[in-house]
């Protein structure tokens, strides 16, 4: 176990090993989304409450629920950078990072574009999971600044290390202190926690899209972090034999 | 039709879904542009060193 | 048997000798924690002037906006915290100090909440009169902005440490630590905003107590740790 976690974190290694795993995660991840559009935006039978409007939890809770998770991998890259000094650990980190602001912008303005019928306005501060997602592309602008204003990149791995540990602790108080401060105000949930009041007919597409948005997303991580490989490793023996070999390694 | 206009939230629905497929293909379509540019400027360099040689 | 533990310093020594200098030096040049109280007292009374003086308006949105004022007065006064140091190259001698490095941060971050976080505790009052802040609702005001700026000057160092040495380091700071210190200004402020309606406040003064305790048990090794890697 622990031998193949070592060679998975060889930098020549984990280069070729995610070619070949790219399109195992893609292809099933785009079949299971292109199932759970399909069976989401025709099949599943209306929201006696929402009308047709509901069908925007077909994206919006995927993208909602990957842009933690990309933190979560932005964080333990970082974590498992400074403690074992592993390179490719920050490389995660490095590359988990646009991909998250990308999803937690999906997040926000579909939840917005769900909030315009419903609410009549495109923003409503009240709304605890809006405000929190806010937050949250603030923390990975900070953390993609911090990273680009340092030109070493070891320690630009460092420091935007520390400070994704730092903001992980943030995260989990924003939550709560969000959560806290819209009871105060009346806020308003449109996304009730749970499924059981949900149809079968209406959360089989959406487990489906949940499961497929994250193969894809584990398809994007890994080729982020193979271009991240790539560019550190550049002066590197292996990436030198490689780009020389006939068969080549783009 | 009726699937179209989803009684008046089509745009919006509609919009979501469009929306989020393309920042994820155009998020891809950039990585790859991103890789075969490092890719390339790699292998001028090195084959530039191995003609000098 | 007893030689060794006189001749070397407890643990506490750094903390309170490097606490002590930055008071000094903050005492002879006290422009630098000055500027930050004048800045605390133009943002609050940037807000009336901007909105009308119409004391219902005042009383309602008073706490948010003192509130506002001090986290931004503390965010200008983050980013002189170790650059001084840097500059003269004490920052080094602190890092090579046999002292433990998490405790000389944390001495570094107390001079600082001396010299910028009680400052602003102390001016609050004055300012919140003019909101028309009632006396009991100030005192729970200040209680907030005694914890709040003890939270922020912490996590400030986190910041202040990971940007030091940066050509843009005071816009990055700001970008760094705002997300951060957004609990603490919805917890502050809210708790004020609470008292002055006569309810319940306490669950908002416990979190903010709870997130100083935390913050001040964890802060100083991220300080160190970015401070570490800062001068690589």
């Amino acid at each position: 176990m622990w031998n193949f976690f070592k060679q998975l974190a060889s930098p020549p290694h984990f280069y070729r090993l995610a070619a070949t795993i790219i399109p195992w995660l893609a292809v099933p991840g785009l079949l299971l989304i292109a199932y759970g559009a399909y069976a989401g935006l025709f099949l599943a039978p209306e929201d006696y409450q929402q009308g047709d409007a509901y069908r925007i939890i077909y994206v919006h809770v995927p993208a909602a629920y990957l842009s933690m998770m990309a933190y979560m991998f932005m964080a333990l890259g970082g974590a498992i950078g400074l403690v074992w000094r592993m390179k490719l650990a920050h490389a995660v980190g490095a590359a988990a990072a646009p991909l998250g602001a990308a999803f937690t912008f999906l997040a926000l303005v579909t939840g917005s574009i769900w909030g315009r019928p419903m609410w009549g306005t495109w923003w409503e501060w009240g709304d605890p999971r809006l405000t929190s997602e806010l937050i949250l592309l603030f923390l990975y602008f900070g953390y993609m600044a911090l990273r680009s204003a340092i030109d070493d990149t070891a320690k630009a791995d460092k420091a935007s290390a520390v400070l994704a540990l730092v903001g992980v602790v943030n995260v989990v108080v924003v939550h709560f202190s969000v959560e806290w401060w819209s009871s105060l105000h009346q806020g308003q949930t449109l996304f009730k926690k749970g499924g059981p009041g949900m149809d079968a007919e209406m959360l089989y597409p959406l487990i489906a899209m949940i499961v497929g948005f994250t193969l894809v997303f584990g398809a994007l991580l890994a080729r982020r972090i193979r271009t991240e490989v790539l560019h550190r490793e550049r002066r590197t023996r292996w990436v030198r034999e490689m780009i020389l070999s006939p068969a080549g390694g783009r | 039709m009726d699937a179209m206009t989803m009684g008046n939230y089509g745009v919006y629905v509609w919009s979501s879904f469009g929306l989020t497929f393309a920042v994820i293909i155009l998020s891809d379509w950039r990585s790859r542009i991103h890789h075969n540019r490092i890719y390339r400027d790699i292998e001028v360099r090195i084959k530039a060193l191995e003609e000098r040689q | 048997m007893n030689d060794s533990a006189r001749t070397q310093p407890g643990i506490f020594y750094g903390l309170v000798a490097i606490t002590r200098r930055d008071l000094l030096l903050a005492w002879k040049r006290p422009g630098d924690v000055l500027n930050p109280l004048f800045f605390f007292a133009m943002v609050c009374t940037l807000f009336p002037l901007a909105v009308g003086p119409s004391a219902e308006q005042l009383t309602f949105s008073g706490p948010g906006v003192l509130w506002v004022a001090a986290l931004l007065a503390t965010l200008l006064s983050l980013n002189s915290m170790f650059m001084g140091d840097h500059e003269d190259g004490s920052l080094d001698q602190v890092l090579v100090s046999s002292q433990p490095l998490p405790l000389l941060a944390l001495g570094k971050t107390l001079a600082h909440w001396i010299t910028s976080g009680l400052p602003l505790v102390l001016i609050s009052p004055l300012l919140a009169m003019t909101y028309h802040m009632p006396a009991d609702v100030v005192g729970v005001l200040m209680l907030t902005l005694l914890l709040g700026t003890i939270c922020l000057s912490l996590l400030g160092s986190i910041g202040a440490a990971l940007t030091v040495g940066l050509h843009r380091g005071t816009a990055l700071l700001s970008l760094l630590i705002l997300p951060l210190a957004m609990p603490v200004l919805l917890l502050g402020a809210n708790t004020v905003s609470l008292a002055a309606d006569n309810e319940m406040y306490s669950t908002g003064m416990w979190a903010l107590g709870a997130y100083a305790v935390a913050a001040l048990s964890l802060a100083p090794y991220a300080t160190a740790a970015a401070l570490r890697i800062s001068n690589e």
